[in-house]
């Protein structure tokens, strides 16, 4: 009874400070209510709000998974959040506009889309020194790096490119045309593929790492759906290689995707223009932000079926999860 | 001619990326890069012609034709329209151009003429023609367009971001001429649409007086019979009254007598439309020229990534974009995506390429954006706007055409006698 006692303000204290202790979770940026939303993953609660910058839109977790980075976009930096707190520790020099960003595998070299300024600032997120600014196309938008480090591969959404940067020198090195507005970029597992999505083309390109050439096209059709209205924004790898999923924005689909035969499976309906998406840590399920509707879809991977959708703030964009 | 060459265009060639790792105050930044630029550009100047032919870029020369209308004095004068209405989006667009271009050796440039007499604009346009410009943007009424066609030779492209005159999309055809300004049709069927999706079909429409008023009435007529809207009464505006101190005495009565459900009014420069909102005889909203607009752009759109394009637009212009601006931006887009897709400058394979099916223009509207086949318009949602908010967006949902709903905007195939395509 005694020890109860003592041990209880104590077990308040660890309950306040780490409230991100005892389940997975996943967070969601929501861009116009300027907020986290954290998501409890096993009772699919809202379990959290937590205020941050202005029109938060990427989120991205440090390889240690210790931190998670925000681009507060109107707030024209990249926020840290201490995980074990929830609060916002650091600001990194981000250039104007951060929309979205990719963090090398070295846990340091932060790749940094600055929308309006036609840039991509890389960050050193331990010295906070801009180590580079490359001069990319019109609004960048998408990034991602290579798993073995490599490439920073950029999107410019005006100028339909995706540009390829040498991490090494922070030089572009080549440029590959896809279709209008090119989003969001992800790279294979292995490194050997990178799928873009093209929004206002309507279309996915499988590009060859090696060569830098695209060499599939994926083209999507739902009943009912105007094509214009097929509109190819968050891509998703399962990470045995098998699926791909893509976000299909307004037409409030996520397009299941075989990874071998670019053959399309199934369209699944979940919540209004779905930005991105996001597996939980088992790889189980998928959850989707769905920007109109503010809420989040969770898609059962096994059986290939959304089983709920869970409110959320005001224009969902980003979403991470994080195991226990 | 070569001061000019440097001194209109953002000269972005030869730039080597990420040297500058500099985070200042952004108009710091963007000074230095434009004295880069020019510097650069004045560089290559000088070596222009002995060295440098194996790195030449392709340039892409685009003549802008802007022409000054005076409207007469109107009534509401306090906020008057830009000058540069139209030249800013054209310099938007070269900019962005350039942009994508600096990565396919690809120059884009500008040739700006502007004026108010007709036939100064069409001897300069000539005269750039002979020094071999090929690619007119023209922002003027549609008599200086048809004076422009039929003094440029047959194998220059002509893209009409001006006259929104329905005729020219209808039955006055000029060869080969396409449009990136909604025509007065489209934006009535905007309106239209929306008036009959809130079952608001009783209409008192309200007309000025000058030519521009009466074919904007024509267009409301013609909408109010393609989607079952009622004119229940049509009134001429012939007050000389100043309405600044009197529209509260002189609209109510103008606009009773009969029973409607909106006022529709068609005064295109302004003159007294601005009073009638909140004035009229029945607590009514006024749509049309003024009230709740329909327009190819304003700044109360933000959706589609059109909030970058408008803060893009602002930092260089330092106003808001409209319409004309859009309509100029989007001609000279689509000129250097057809260039960007087909490394061909030639009038006729840009012309070609713009009327095939492969060319698509993402230009911050939620769909891809192409040109009629029939009258060369370029199809497009109409934003229906009040000053501070956009209302909705056309194509309504519901109105349904077999090619595409955005047809339901404007002189369809079998409305039209032109065949630009042809």
């Amino acid at each position: 009874m005694t020890i109860k006692t003592k041990l209880l303000p104590l077990m308040i204290a660890a309950a306040l400070a780490s409230p991100a202790v005892h389940a997975a979770k996943a967070y969601i940026s929501n861009e116009k209510d300027d907020t986290l939303s954290v998501l409890d993953l096993n009772t699919w609660e809202v379990v959290e709000t937590i205020d941050v910058g202005e029109r938060p839109r990427g989120i991205a977790l440090s390889k240690d998974h210790t931190k998670l980075y925000i681009c507060a976009s109107d707030s024209d930096t990249v926020q840290v959040m201490d995980l074990a707190t929830h609060k916002i520790i650091e600001n990194l020099p981000s250039g104007a506009d951060p929309e979205q960003f990719a963090l090398h595998p070295d846990n340091r070299k932060l790749y940094i889309s600055n929308e309006d300024d036609a840039i991509v600032t890389v960050v050193d997120t331990e010295s906070h020194e801009v180590l580079a600014q490359i001069e990319v196309g019109v609004e960048p938008e998408g990034m991602a790096v290579s798993p073995d480090g490599k490439w920073a591969v950029n999107t410019s959404e005006t100028t339909n490119m995706l540009h390829w940067i040498d991490t090494e020198t922070h030089e572009l090195v080549d440029n590959t045309l896809v279709d209008q507005r090119p989003r969001h970029v992800e790279f294979r597992e292995d490194g050997k593929l990178l799928w873009a999505s093209s929004e206002i083309g309507g279309t996915v390109s499988v590009i060859d790492v090696e060569s830098r050439q695209i060499i599939q096209k994926l083209n999507f059709e739902i009943k009912g759906i105007h094509p214009d209205k097929i509109q190819p924004v968050g891509v998703k790898l399962t990470p045995d290689g098998k699926y791909a999923f893509v976000a299909l924005g307004p037409a409030n689909h996520v397009a299941v995707v075989d990874a071998n035969t670019y053959e399309v499976l199934d369209y699944l309906l979940v919540g209004r223009r779905v930005w991105h998406m996001e597996f939980t840590p088992e790889k189980d399920y998928l959850l989707t932000t769905n920007g109109i509707s503010g809420d989040v879809s969770v898609i059962n991977v096994a059986d290939m079926k959304v089983e709920r959708s869970i409110k959320v703030g005001r224009y969902p964009w980003g979403v991470v999860t994080l195991a226990d | 001619m070569l001061l000019e060459y440097y001194l209109i265009a953002t000269f972005s060639i030869f730039l080597s990326p990420g040297r500058t790792p500099i985070l200042g105050p952004s108009i710091t930044k963007r000074t230095k890069a434009m004295l880069k630029k020019l510097l650069t550009g004045a560089f290559c100047a000088l070596v222009a012609g002995s060295s440098l032919a194996a790195t030449d870029p392709m340039e892409i020369s685009i003549a802008y034709v802007g022409q000054q209308i005076d409207l007469g004095p109107v009534l509401s004068n306090i906020i008057p329209e830009p000058k540069d209405s139209g030249l800013q989006g054209a310099r938007l667009a070269i900019a962005d151009s350039n942009t994508t271009g600096r990565f396919l050796k690809q120059h884009y440039n500008l040739h700006e003429i502007a004026g108010d007499d007709p036939q100064q604009l069409v001897a300069s346009a000539f005269d750039l023609y002979g020094r071999g410009i090929r690619f007119f943007v023209a922002n003027t009424d549609s008599d200086t367009l048809k004076s422009l066609r039929a003094s440029l030779p047959a194998d220059s492209l002509l893209i009409n971001a001006g006259s929104r005159d329905d005729a020219l999309r209808s039955n006055q055809c000029i060869d080969g001429l396409l449009h990136t300004i909604p025509s007065r049709a489209m934006l009535a069927d905007a309106l239209a649409q929306w008036l009959i999706m809130r079952r608001w079909n009783r209409w008192m429409l309200v007309e000025g007086s000058t030519d521009d008023d009466q074919a904007f009435a024509a267009a409301i007529k013609r909408s109010a019979q393609r989607f079952g809207g009622k004119i229940v009464a049509e009134k001429a505006w012939s007050f000389d009254t100043d309405l600044r101190r009197t529209a509260q005495k002189e609209l109510p009565p103008f606009t009773s007598g009969t029973e409607y459900d909106v006022v529709v009014v068609a005064d295109e420069r302004g003159d007294f439309g601005e009073y009638l909102p909140y004035n009229t005889g029945l607590p009514r909203p006024v749509v049309g020229t003024q009230g709740l607009l329909p327009t190819g752009w304003h700044k109360m759109i933000e959706a589609w990534g059109a909030a970058q394009l408008q803060s893009r637009f602002e930092k260089q212009s330092e106003r808001w974009m409209n319409e004309k601006d859009y309509a100029s931006w989007a001609a000279i887009r689509s000129i250097a995506e057809a260039v960007t897709r087909t490394g061909d400058n030639s009038s006729e394979g840009v012309r070609g390429y713009l009327l095939s099916d492969n060319f698509e223009l993402a230009a911050f509207k939620g769909r891809k954006l192409n040109f009629r086949g029939w009258s060369g318009q370029l199809r497009q949602p109409i934003a229906l706007i009040h000053p501070r908010a956009l209302v909705s967006s056309s194509p309504q949902e519901g109105f349904l055409h077999p090619r595409t709903e955005l047809d339901t905007l404007g002189f369809d195939e079998p409305e039209s006698q032109c065949r630009v395509a042809r």
